[in-house]
This record gives structure tokens, C-alpha cells and sequence, in this order.
């Protein structure tokens, strides 16, 4: 979490300062469902993401100087600088990108489904999607369509309140869009995901029947976006006070340290220390893309075709 | 040799057939395919010989097309069964933003064998929706290959070529074709993607043509014979990559061409095969490029309606007959 959060940092600084080109959607404030639900997979399983994916990314084991890389629209990073922010994968991973189009990853991660029903291996699959993915058309599709095969799917949707500027009190016609699930006669579950325990535990639950072969869950993970839409959002939809009353009480890194605390796990100084460590290796994540070289322009004409 | 003939359909199955039981990875998934082995009986005995390997789905085009591309990117070699082309249109997210582009702006670290079949045409008295020509849009979108075949040899040669592909590939297969009969060799029989082949040789004209159009070409080609006028038909096969090497040896034979296809002629595939060879080939023109296509309208259901809007063969003789300065 803490890495999401100092990437998600950095990045937000970087694109201030010009060296990250055009968007970033940060998911500072939602760490405890990306890393909740990522630190209950196994590296051989599937997962797409969104817009605002950098903190699937990370929790899967990406490699952080690829990634910065792949920001600064750099040669070295994980798309050669052909993705960017929106638009990253790592297929050694099983991530099988992020994607610039809302709930673009839910037919994808269907078909993920399929083919490891097909070839019979117990891997997982699970897509990130938000709650303004949650009503398009797709979503329906999919899971319906992984409902009826059983497929081992986990449909897991960032409820963090907001789609784009648009309130989800507002666009969805549900308060807990984990009660969709019962349309598709599969089980929905809706958690706190500031408390990353109560994540781990809802996404253990989901991993274990998908990998038994019992079919797709929906997880809701309820958040609050921190930052805006994108870094320059002018945010005229909301207030400070609101902010700051998920910043202050309820942020899923200060929650789970204070339990680590208590338990006598962490203290002040490991707390720190941790902090510290992540801090040093994106400072060197930064600087190998800092002297990372652009892709020749001429590169934009490769990788189109397998063969021309 | 020993002429071997069957049906496009007839084609279509043996290829398919011959692929999986070379490749166990190679699936079929879309609408109403097992109980009927395919609404136009194009996968007849496949339900039977891989079950499990040909999936009937849900009516969700958009679901159907990505969880191809999510199989694809796992491992395995999907061929989308899209109904009807028309449907494209439910699907085009996965279909221009997703299947086109995720190899590349991935920076090339996976690869999409999947084949999205598309039943395309009119002439079925089927109607605006159920009847168009498409091609052109996804010659349009980089990251796909378009493949149009004719005849059923090429049907065989091209659908296992297309198998065989690690990249996308559009497969436009018109549906009143499906019951022409033709030679179709029995062994592994591959035509490369952006092969085009000279099938009537002729030194006054060019007609360059695709699928549905070839026959009409044909016909027109019997037609200008009987007026002296020896036309060439070069049926394309692919329309990306295009085999301009194969239009440049026939126009520069006959310094005339004429273009035949069934999509509505605005922005259709004529426009931009008419550019290539104005900007390549420009010096061995004799006449302006001539274009024969649909009318710009929707297909109209009502038979005089519908055959009025479609090119003819008749249209075909009179472009020739102009270039030709007949």
C-alpha cells in the first residue's frame, strides 16, 4: 500500500512538473482494494484493470522502473512508450492490461475465463472496473455469460464515488452494486475497502470458489477517490471538507498501520522504515527513466503485426 | 487433375476440420452454432468431432468478440463466429479499440490469433440490417488484416491461412455465396494473406475485385467478350495488406482498370485501392479509374428496390465500355 501510494504520489508530482505527457488518474485513497484483493492472487493468475490501474499493477508484482518508464513515455518502459498510464500491461505477470476504455477489461477478462476453463488449469481471473463501468452494457454481458459457463471469474468493482464528475448516488440505480450479482444468480459482496482485512477476507472467499470451479462473485469494494478524475481536475463537484473526512479517519494505510501497531508488529521506527525503502526505490525507479532514452519516431511504425 | 467440387460451406467445414484437429487450442464461439452447426450449416460435423471446442453463446456480441481476445491473450486461437457482419457494430470496442490496438500499444509483448468471422452481403432480400458490405471500416483501423474470399478454394486456402495467423483478422465470407460450387484442392491448402490472383487473363481492362464482385465480374467479363473486350478480373482475396504488385503486373498489361465491389461506393474499399494506384501506377493509365458499387443507401428489402441499389453486371459492362471508350 505504501508503494502504491508513494508511486501514485510521484506520479502526481512528475505530471505537475511536465515529465509525465498527457493524463493520470491516481488512485491514492484506494490501496486497500488494490493490494486487499492482489495479495490473495498467485502470479499465473489473470487481471485486467482501468484508467486508474496503477495500483493493480503494482500489488501483481510489476516491476516499478518499467512502469515509470512507461509513464515518461520511455524506450524502456513496459509498452516501449506506445501505452502510457492508461494503456500498460505485463503479460509475465498475468496482467493483462489496463484499459483506456470504460469496462473494456470485463469481455476481455471473460475470455481470460474461458481459456482457463478450456484448458483445464485452476488460475483466476479478475477485473477491476469502477462504479461508472458498472453501468454500461458489457458488464451485463460478462457476466451473465461467466455466470452461465461458471467461469473463474472475479468481477471486483472500485465503488469509490465518483464516475469521472458524475456522483454514484446519482448514476447507479443501486446504493450497493454488489446487489446486481443477483441478477446473475452469482454472489455479491460488498466491503469497506479502506479496511484492507475486510478485502483480503471478501476476495479470499471469491478466489477460493473461482479456483474450485463454482463460477464468478462480485466484490464491491467501497472506497473514496482522494485525488480528482485526472490530476488537474478542477473538482467543482465536491469540497475540501469532504475529502478531508475520508483523508483523515478512514485512509486505508494510517487504518492498517494503527491495527499493526496495536498487535505490536510495527512501531513508529519499522513504520518509517518502510516508508523510507519504498521512497528510495522509486527515487531510482525515477531516475532509470529519468535517463531512459526515447523511442526513435521511426518506432512508431513497429509492433503492429506478429508479420506484416 | 481430378476436379474436386464443393460449396464455399462445404469449404469452409473441411478447412476448419483440418485446423483442429491440427491445433487443439483452435475454438468456435458465437450464436446458435452446435444444434445447427452454424445458421448457414458452414461448421457441419465439427459439434460432433470436438465437442466442448464449438460454444454456443449467449445473443451478446460484444461478450462473444472480447472473450475471444481474452482467450487469445491466454493462449489460445479463437474464431468468432459474428452471425451476421452486421453485428460488428455491437461490438466494435473490441473490435477497433481492443483487438486492433492491444498488440501494439502493449508494446508488442503479446500476440492475437483470433479470427473474427463476419457472414456479410445482400442479395438475401434481408434488408438494411442483415445485408451490408463492412469491409472498408476495418481496412480503416490499423491493427487488423481484412481478408474477402470468393470462390471456395479460396475460402479453404485463406480461412487456414487466417488460422494460422498470430494477428487479428476480419474474414468476410458473403452468405449468397455460400452454396457456389467450385474446385477446392483436397491437401493443406494455404493462400497467403496479400495474394491477390489473376483469374481470367484479358489485356483491355482490369477489373479488380473481391468476393461477391468477382462473380459479378465474371459475368460482366462473358458479357464485354461477346463486344471484343478482353477483360482481366484480379480478385484481390485480401484487402489489407493489398497485393498492389499483382494490380501493378495487370494494369500495367492493360492500362485501364475498373473496380468492382458491393460495399456502397462512398469511401468504400474502391476509393482507396483507386489512390494507390493513381500515386503508383499513374503513368501507365490510358483512362481514369472507374469504381462499380452499391448505391449510398441503406439495403432496401423490397426486390426492385434492393436489386436496383446493388451493382450489376450491366453497371460493370457500362464502366468498362467508358474506360474502354466504347
Amino acid at each position: 500500500m505504501v508503494t502504491v501510494r508513494q508511486f501514485e504520489t510521484m506520479a502526481g508530482e512528475m505530471f505537475a512538473g511536465g515529465k509525465i505527457p498527457g493524463f493520470i488518474h491516481l488512485s491514492i485513497g484506494q490501496e486497500g482494494s488494490s493490494v486487499g484483493v492482489c495479495s490473495v492472487l498467485r502470479p499465473d493468475d489473470y487481471l485486467t484493470t482501468t484508467h486508474r490501474g496503477h495500483g493493480h499493477m503494482i500489488a501483481k508484482g510489476a516491476d516499478l522502473n518499467k512502469m515509470v518508464a512507461e509513464l515518461f513515455g520511455k524506450k524502456t518502459g513496459y509498452c516501449k512508450g506506445k501505452g502510457g498510464s492508461m494503456h500498460i500491461a505485463d503479460f509475465s505477470i498475468g496482467f493483462l492490461g489496463a484499459n483506456g476504455v470504460v469496462a473494456g477489461g470485463l469481455p476481455i477478462i471473460t475470455g481470460a475465463g474461458l481459456s482457463i476453463k478450456m484448458r483445464k488449469t485452476d488460475q483466476v481471473a479478475i477485473c477491476f472496473f469502477g462504479d461508472g463501468a458498472s453501468n454500461r452494457g458489457p458488464v451485463h454481458e460478462a457476466m451473465n455469460m461467466a455466470s452461465i459457463w461458471k467461469l473463474p471469474v472475479i468481477f471486483c468493482v472500485e465503488n469509490n464515488q465518483f464516475a469521472s464528475t458524475t456522483r454514484t448516488s446519482y448514476a447507479c440505480s443501486v446504493e450497493d452494486i454488489a446487489t446486481r450479482a443477483a441478477g446473475y444468480n452469482m454472489p455479491g459482496v460488498s466491503v469497506d475497502a479502506n479496511d484492507i482485512l475486510a478485502v483480503r477476507k471478501a476476495a479470499t472467499k471469491a478466489v477460493a470458489r473461482a479456483r474450485k470451479g463454482e463460477g464468478p462473485t462480485l466484490l464491491e469494494n467501497k472506497t473514496y477517490r482522494i485525488r480528482g478524475h485526472f490530476e488537474g481536475d478542477p473538482q467543482k463537484y465536491r469540497n475540501d471538507d469532504e475529502i478531508a473526512s475520508w483523508k483523515d479517519k478512514l485512509d486505508p494505510i494510517n487504518r492498517f498501520a494503527k491495527v499493526l501497531t496495536q498487535k505490536k508488529v510495527l512501531n513508529e521506527k519499522k513504520i518509517q522504515q518502510i516508508w523510507d525503502e519504498v521512497a528510495a526505490k522509486l527515487q531510482a525507479a525515477v531516475a532509470f527513466a529519468e535517463e531512459s532514452p526515447f523511442p526513435e519516431p521511426e518506432e512508431a511504425l513497429d509492433d503492429l503485426f506478429v508479420n506484416p | 487433375m481430378q476436379e474436386r467440387i464443393m460449396t464455399s460451406s462445404g469449404a469452409l467445414a473441411e478447412a476448419l476440420h483440418e485446423e483442429m484437429s491440427r491445433d487443439e487450442s483452435i475454438f468456435i464461439i458465437g450464436e446458435d452454432l452446435v444444434s445447427h452447426a452454424g445458421i448457414f450449416g458452414q461448421f457441419v460435423g465439427i459439434p460432433e468431432k470436438f465437442p466442448g471446442r464449438i460454444i454456443d453463446t449467449p445473443i451478446s456480441e460484444t461478450c462473444i468478440v472480447g472473450s475471444g481476445l481474452g482467450a487469445a491473450m491466454t493462449g489460445m486461437r479463437p474464431i468468432v463466429d459474428l452471425h451476421f457482419s452486421d453485428f460488428v457494430t455491437c461490438a466494435m470496442d473490441e473490435i477497433a479499440n481492443q483487438a486492433a490496438k492491444i498488440r501494439y500499444m502493449f508494446g508488442a509483448q503479446v500476440s492475437l490469433p483470433m479470427v473474427i468471422w463476419c457472414p456479410d452481403g445482400a442479395g438475401l432480400r434481408a434488408a438494411a440490417q442483415h445485408s451490408q458490405s463492412l469491409e472498408s471500416w476495418f481496412v480503416h483501423t490499423p491493427g487488423l488484416k481484412v481478408v474477402v474470399p470468393s470462390e471456395p478454394a479460396d475460402v479453404k486456402g485463406l480461412i487456414k491461412a487466417s488460422i494460422r495467423e498470430d494477428n487479428p483478422i476480419m474474414f468476410f465470407q458473403h452468405k449468397k455465396l455460400f452454396a457456389k460450387e467450385g474446385h477446392v484442392p483436397e491437401e493443406d491448402y494455404i493462400i497467403p494473406l496479400g495474394q491477390a490472383a489473376i483469374k481470367r487473363d484479358g489485356k483491355d481492362v482490369s477489373l479488380l475485385t473481391y468476393g461477391s464482385g468477382y462473380y459479378l465480374s465474371a459475368e460482366a467479363a462473358d458479357e464485354l467478350k461477346k463486344m471484343d473486350i478482353d477483360a482481366e478480373i484480379v480478385d484481390l482475396r485480401t484487402l489489407k495488406p493489398v497485393d498492389m504488385d499483382t494490380v501493378g503486373t495487370s494494369i500495367k498489361k492493360t492500362h485501364r482498370a475498373v473496380i468492382v465491389h458491393e460495399a456502397c461506393l462512398t469511401g468504400g474499399f474502391g476509393a482507396e485501392l483507386t489512390a494507390l494506384i493513381q500515386s503508383e501506377l499513374f503513368d501507365y493509365l490510358d483512362a481514369p479509374v472507374t469504381r462499380v458499387g452499391a448505391k449510398d443507401v441503406p439495403i432496401p428489402f423490397s426486390p426492385p428496390l434492393e436489386d436496383f441499389v446493388l451493382p450489376s453486371v450491366s453497371d460493370v459492362v457500362n464502366a468498362v465500355k467508358a474506360v474502354t471508350y466504347r
